[in-house]
Parts: C-alpha cells; structure tokens; sequence
C-alpha cells in the first residue's frame, strides 16, 4: 500500500506546490491524479518517486518510508526520455544492472515482446516513433517488477488513436503483475478509462479536492452511457476545483489571474 | 561499454548489410576522390605552365620540385627527424592541455562553486594571446623542449576546457533524472549518463585542441629549434629555398589531418547513436 501522510512542499522561491495532501492507495489499485495546471500533480509524483523531498510530512510503500529513489517505485515521465547512446534493449534492460546477463536479456525480450516491439531490440532510439518510445520508456520502468509504477501524463504528447492504443497496452502490463498506478492526467477521458479512483486535485496550493471511485466493469467501453456520465461527474468536479475558492489559498482575484 | 559496441555493430549490419570496412572505404573513398579535384587540376595546370615556360617558378616552384624535395628529404631520413620532432612536440603539449582542460572543465562543468571560483581567472588567462607567453615560458624554461611543450599546451587548452565545461553544464537535466530515478551512484552517474552524453561534445574540443597544438609547434618551432618542421620553414626562408618551405607545409597538412581523422574515426563507433544531420545528408 501507498501512503502519503500531509504531505507538503513549498520550493525555496516561496511558491506553496503542495498542501497537506494525505492519500491511501491500495496495492494493485489504478489512481488517477487530475487537476488543473499549476495544481501541484507533477511535484506529488516527482515527492513519490523520492525525487524530491517533501517540506512535511512523508510518503511509505508498505509502511517503507521514501526518502530517495526506491526500487519498488517506478515512474514513467512525459517523455520517453531514453539514453539516446543505448539501444532499445539497453535502455530497457539500464535498470537491470545487478541481475545475470542471461536473465536480463530474458526480460527485456519478454518486454519487448509484451509491447509489441519484439525485434526493435538493436534499434536506436532515434528510429522509434514517439509512441513506440514511450512503450519502451514504459517496460523500462516495469522491467525491475516495481510494487508501484508512477506515470506523468505518460501520452499527452501523442495523437489520439495512439493515446488510445498505449492506453490499452498500459493496462495488458499492468494486468501481468498488477503494480499501483499513480496516473497523472489532465485528460479526464484517459482518467475514467484506467482508473479505479479519480483524485481530482486544487491548485494553488495543492490539496485534494474531491476523490470519485470509478467501478465501472474492465474492458471499459468508451462509448457506454456509464461511461460518459462518470467522465462528466470527474468534469464537475474538476470545474468545482478551479471555480470554488481554497480555503487555504489566498484572495480570488489573484488565484483567477494565477490560473490564467 | 564493451556490450554496447557488439550490439550497436549489429545493428547497423542488419540496417545497411554491409561491413563497416566496406562503408567506411568507399565513403572514405567518394568523398576522398571529389575533395581531390581542385587541388590536383590547380597542380597539373601549374606544372603545364611551367613546363610551358610561362612562368618561372622561382619564387612559387612548380609542383614536381616539391615533391622532388619532399622526396629528398624523405630518401634521407631528415624528413622523418623533423616530423619525429614535431609530433613529440606537439604529443607532448597536446596531452598535457589537454588532460588539465578536461579536468578543470569537468570541475567548473560540474560544480557551480567551482565554476564562479575559477572561470573568471580562465576567461582573462584566454583574452592574453597566446604568443605573449613566449618570452615569459623562454625565461621560465629555457629554450629547448619544456618552453615548446608549455605554448603547445596553453594553446591546447582553452578549447578544450571551453568544450569540457560547456558540454557538462549542458547535460539535460531530465536524462541526468533517469539516472537518478534508478538509483545510479554518483560514479555510476558519471559513468552511464554524462560520459556518454558528453562525449560529442568532447571530440569536438579534442579536436579544435589538436588543431590548435599544430598551429602552436610552428610559432615554437620558428622561434627557435634545431630541428622540426619549423625549423624546416625557417631554414627554407633563410636559404631562400622555397620548395622546402612548401614541402615542411605540405608534411604539416598532411600531418594535421592525420591526426584529426585519426580522432575521427577512433571516435566513429561510439557515437552511432546520434541523430544528426550529417547523418541523413
């Protein structure tokens, strides 16, 4: 299980990211982050991960404090971001450095095939489309078997067939093993599509706003009234989150100037 | 490293089908044969006019004496003497600019404290050209080897330092991230993720330093030296034999870009990966 316990951060030029967010999730679950820009969803992830150090409070994976990068947490950034002077199967097998070559070299085929990419093994990052490399910046992150895998709007920078095809890839890994998903996403489809809980966040500064279950059955048709009616109560809130006031920021004029 | 060279040739003989020798030769050999044109038309048509007598060839002798020269001073041993020289010469300066260069710019690179410490001094050192220093490194040294050495390696040194440290402090952030978000330590940090981010960058600055050591021995050597190249252009002058001074120019050409395509190609393999536009020309 994964706990975030008032969790805060204020950086050192003054700016609030973070105001004691608390969260639970249980192992295995799907947790979608939204929010609206500035709403602190990357700095919680970057706070998880233990790329970064919480002002207060603290982040455990069963019960395990994270104090700096963990193995049992991985993550997934908004770019591929793979070591262009390693190949596919290199920057897949990079976190995999203490294992024997052979069972190294197992995995990462096994990767490779499970995302449709067997055979690109020897090929340079440079000759991947940029969703092909966000399939290996994935099994990259899975390949060391992480209890939690961390995602910062994983597809926001692909088309929509495609966003919808790795969507699809996301949750066949996910189903292998089944780690906790931590999404962030400002697309509330995306959101209602994997999640099992959409945590829709506030900004300025960061809290958690409202926490919508989504137990609409898996395969989830996208097209199903079911569906549509929880993308519109994750939309309310999301809309409630940017509209009402936060109690803990300041006035409204500058919280309406700061979020556009 | 050594997974990653057998991998990468893998690949790309599945991509092209050909051996790397193979490739390598006849891109060596089109480029090769193009480059050739103009100097090799500019030669003959230079030699047909001396033949021709239409000009002189006193001051500017025709393309056979040279070589006639070159040849001489090869079928003698003295040719080689002075490239000896030269190359030690420039070996010498080369290393040592090269190594302190690399290592201060890692330093500044890496360490903001460091780099507000020592560039400033660096960047005022680099506005004094270079040739100022002779007379100070002569009284220092002396004026055999160590004075050489000490111009070569000042002259070698900037490029690489600027190059080193501007390389490093360039690193992405978010690759150096990936390192970190799997747990590299600080020297496996070094090792996977900016030695191999940097290293473009670096045989640049190796060879611009290189370079710029070859332009170095020639102002070392003409202020004074008993043998080497240089010493060959100076004792052309003062005998008034032209050839040999076009000869001594010749070896230094070929010498130089011996050296830089030497770095060239030693460098080739790892750097595949890049996704340049050379690449695709």
């Amino acid at each position: 299980m994964l706990t975030l316990d008032h969790l805060c951060k204020t950086y050192p030029n003054g700016t609030q990211a973070l105001d004691h967010v608390s969260l639970c999730v249980n192992a295995g679950e799907i947790v979608a982050l939204v929010g609206g820009s500035g709403c602190g969803k990357t700095t919680l992830l970057r706070l998880i991960c233990g790329l970064e150090m919480p002002s207060a409070g603290a982040v455990a994976i069963d019960g395990e404090t994270i104090a700096a990068p963990h193995p049992a947490v991985g993550i997934v950034f908004q770019e591929p971001r793979l070591l262009p002077w390693l190949t596919v199967a290199q920057n897949i097998a990079f976190g995999l450095d203490h294992l024997p070559k052979g069972e190294r070299d197992q995995r990462v085929d096994e990767a490779l095939l499970r995302v449709g990419l067997s055979g690109y093994g020897p090929r340079w990052p440079r000759e991947l489309s940029g969703g092909q490399a966000q399939r290996v910046a994935i099994v990259r992150a899975l390949v060391a078997n992480p209890k939690a895998l961390l995602l910062d709007e994983p597809f926001s920078a692909l088309d929509a067939l495609t966003r919808a095809s790795l969507q699809d890839h996301l949750l066949a890994l996910w189903d292998a093993h089944r780690p906790t998903l931590v999404l962030v996403t400002h697309d509330v489809e995306e959101a209602v599509a994997l999640a099992d809980r959409a945590i829709v966040l506030q900004p300025r500064p960061g809290r958690i706003f409202a926490d919508i279950p989504l137990d609409l059955p898996r395969p989830r048709d996208r097209l199903s009234p079911e569906f549509a009616e929880a993308k519109r109560v994750v939309l309310n809130a999301l809309d409630g989150s940017l509209t009402q006031p936060n109690p803990a920021g300041g006035n409204k004029a500058t919280q309406a100037a700061g979020w556009w | 490293m050594s997974e990653a060279g057998t991998l990468e040739t893998a690949s790309t003989h599945d991509l092209t089908a050909r051996t790397p020798g193979a490739r390598l030769f006849s891109l060596f050999g089109s480029s090769f044969a193009v480059g050739i044109i103009l100097p090799l038309v500019t030669a003959i048509a230079y030699e047909g006019a001396f033949r021709a007598g239409l000009v002189q060839g006193r001051l500017l002798p025709p393309p056979s004496k040279i070589l006639a020269t070159l040849w001489e001073l090869a079928r003698s041993g003295e040719l080689l003497t002075h490239v000896i020289a030269t190359l030690a010469r420039v070996l010498a300066g080369f290393g040592l600019g090269a190594l302190i260069g690399m290592w201060l710019g890692a330093l500044t690179g890496a360490s903001r404290a460091a780099r507000r410490l020592l560039d400033p001094t660096l960047q005022a050192l680099r506005a004094i050209p270079s040739l100022a220093w002779v007379p100070l490194f002569i009284l220092w040294l002396g004026i055999f080897e160590s004075s050489k050495v000490a111009l070569i390696a000042v002259g070698v040194f900037f490029p690489v330092y600027l190059g080193v440290m501007a390389a490093i402090a360039n690193v992405d952030r978010k690759i150096v991230e990936v390192g970190r978000a799997f747990r590299l330590s600080r020297l496996s940090l070094v090792r996977r993720v900016l030695l191999p981010a940097i290293l473009p960058d670096f045989i640049i600055a190796i060879r611009s330093g290189l370079g710029l050591g070859f332009m170095f021995v020639v102002a070392a050597e003409i202020m004074g030296a008993s043998e080497g190249l240089g010493y060959l252009l100076v004792d052309g002058q003062q005998l008034g034999k032209p050839a040999q001074i076009l000869a001594a120019i010749i070896a230094f050409a070929v010498l130089g870009k011996l050296g830089d395509w030497l770095i060239v190609i030693g460098a080739r393999p790892f750097l595949s990966w890049q996704d340049s536009h050379s690449r695709t020309q």
